[in-house]
């Protein structure tokens, strides 16, 4: 049983086909072409699908599609604008927070997810807060300082590091 | 060339990770796509009687199975090429793969694999080493004639030797025995294992692959599909996560024998829990030692037993019993050493590398035995080691001659991380003389 499914998708609205079954990690990948979100392990797991619902970290490969109408969606490749990258996207670069880079788009999502809700978090809130989501390479510590180094202000769109 | 050393550059690949614009393997979803799962085997060691496909094919979506007489070229492969591509008349571990249903889905996919009548042969399996080596024991695959590894010429023990051990056993003051064991590992990458596989508009076969060593495995594909090298675009180069597991093929060659088959291009990918299940591993070792060692704390001899649990198939496991044994007396003078090394088949899931491959396997436990003979001879375990580290000239039993020896220094600087204070007549040895 086929249903229109319409949200917005990186400030875009979207229409797509979809079943009642399929998750929006499937829609995303499969029917969009939006593979930021990756598949680890199609559990609610690892962390790698993490997009952000109505500017709450989910995963999208336990949440059924259809839930998602008339909301919106963000995911990592919404997260730079006009052409500018995140300061996270910045920080996660430059630090070097990422070996094979599986872990990151969902890493980026719940990092942004954070400072939006706790722009100066301590350390061991980011460990807590970032727990979710697994990085096999273990690139932990960099993930941590590229957070720590955006939540110091050292990456703000206004002044700072370019 | 110079302005480079010392400096952190930027990751050249960076800048697409961080946007979520890097292209892993199953990022790629191609128009008229069909995708292939795998029939597995439901016991660890069977006899297949017979196949009935007819219910799986007849299923709507469902484009068509692919089974080893499908297969153009070598049926076999892995680094020892004794792995059947798909299995047609024994399986040796749960889950190895049988045949593939292809269809426009996974779903699918799966439907059909439901409506496969699968004739099989339950046998009782061997699991532990030990159990495998008894002289009464079932063989793990019928094409074995023993379940120990044959190195050749029915050599089943790897030796590798310096002195004679009983000599130094004599010269001994008292001897120190030790039996060690490491577990099973999972690499578990964060990309599990996947492939996709369609031909160009040259005809020419591609296959978007995450290994870790192209080269090993193209001629392996080569031969499987019994095509040149040339007609096969091996494309790597983005890897979601390796660790080793991805030195051994688990993906390539059935989505690739399904892309052959019915022209179209095929996805073939393990979910987590095939992935976690039936994916090669780290595989067991156990090592025993016996070291001979005088009062002053000089050892005298090492005589080293390895076992290493290979799965059913050879795969990178003849091999690491070698590495194993390299390493597995530590960096340590030690005039008579012997390490007998041997790679015993199991039912399970084939053991390969795994970061440092096997190295640490030999060197950890060898590491537990120098503490133990500390502790039995009452003497500081820094002691032991400075005494008998490598210097410069010394030989291991490989008969590797050591040059630019530096276990010494290594310790030194280990002991200032960790605000150890060494005794001076340690910290005036050096690794250039003894």
């Amino acid at each position: 049983m086929k249903q229109i499914l319409s949200f917005i998708l990186n400030g875009s609205p979207v229409d797509v086909i979809v079943t009642p079954t399929e998750t929006l990690l499937d829609v995303l990948r499969e029917k969009l072409g939006v593979t930021g979100p990756k598949r680890g392990c199609d559990d609610g797991d690892c962390g790698t699908c993490t997009v952000l619902l109505d500017g709450e970290p989910v995963r999208s490969c336990l949440t059924i599609a259809l839930t998602v109408a008339g909301r919106e969606v963000l995911t990592v490749e919404g997260l730079s604008t006009d052409g500018d990258l995140h300061p996270l996207q910045k920080a996660f670069h430059e630090h070097g927070a990422f070996q094979c880079g599986f872990c990151t788009p969902g890493m980026l999502m719940s990092a942004k997810a954070l400072l939006d809700h706790n722009p100066t978090p301590s350390r061991t809130e980011i460990r807590e807060y970032m727990s979710g989501n697994l990085c096999r390479c273990g690139s932990y510590e960099e993930i941590i300082e590229a957070i720590q180094v955006v939540a110091a202000g050292e990456y703000a769109p206004s002044g700072g590091k370019e | 060339m110079t302005e480079y050393v010392g400096k952190a550059m930027p990751r050249y690949d960076g800048i697409g990770q961080v946007k979520g614009q890097t292209k892993f393997v199953d990022d790629f979803v191609l128009p008229g796509m069909l995708y292939a799962k795998a029939l597995r085997s439901p016991v660890h060691r069977g006899l297949i009687r017979g196949i009935d496909f007819t219910a799986a094919k007849n299923t709507p979506g469902v484009v068509g199975v692919v089974t080893a007489d499908d297969i153009p070229g070598a049926k076999r492969f892995g680094a020892c090429g004794d792995q059947p591509v798909l299995a047609d008349e024994f399986t040796a571990y749960l889950g190895e793969e049988i045949a593939l249903v292809v269809a426009v889905d996974e779903d699918t996919c799966m439907e059909g694999i439901e409506k496969i009548k699968l004739d099989i042969e339950e046998q009782q399996p061997v699991f532990d080493m030990f159990e495998a080596m008894k002289p009464d024991a079932p063989l793990v695959r019928p094409d074995l004639k023993s379940n120990l590894w044959d190195y050749g010429s029915g050599m089943t023990t790897r030796v590798m030797y310096i002195g004679d051990v009983e000599q130094g056993f004599a010269e001994a003051d008292l001897i120190v025995e030790g039996r060690y064991q490491t577990g099973e590992q999972d690499h578990s990458a964060m990309e599990p294992m996947v492939s996709v596989a369609y031909f160009d508009e040259a005809e020419r076969l591609v296959i978007h692959t995450h290994s870790q060593c192209l080269y090993f495995q193209l001629g392996q594909l080569a031969a499987i599909f019994n095509l040149p090298m040339s007609r096969i675009r091996y494309v790597g180069g983005v890897v979601g996560g390796g660790f080793g597991g991805k030195n051994h093929i688990h993906a390539d060659h059935l989505a690739g024998l399904a892309a052959i088959k019915f022209k179209r291009p095929v996805k073939y990918r393990y979910s987590r829990r095939e992935d976690l299940l039936y994916s090669t591993k780290r595989g067991v070792f156990i090592l025993e030692y016996k070291t001979g060692i005088k009062k002053d704390g000089r050892l005298t001899a090492n005589h080293i037993k390895l076992w290493h649990d290979s799965g059913a198939y050879g795969g990178f496991s003849p091999y690491g019993v070698e590495k194993c044994s390299m390493f597995a007396s530590g960096p340590y003078h030690i005039p008579n050493t012997r390490i007998d090394g041997q790679c015993v088949l199991t039912n399970k899931a084939g053991s390969s590398s795994m970061r440092g491959f096997t190295i640490m396997n030999g060197q950890f436990p060898m590491e537990m035995q120098m503490s133990k003979i500390a502790d039995t001879i009452g003497m500081d375990p820094w002691e032991l080691r400075f005494i008998n580290a490598w210097r410069d000239g010394d030989i291991g039993a490989s008969r590797y001659v050591v040059r630019g020896a530096g276990a010494l220094e290594a310790m030194r600087g280990a002991a200032e991380v960790h605000g150890i204070e060494l005794p001076e007549h340690l910290l005036a040895m050096s690794s250039r003389g003894r």
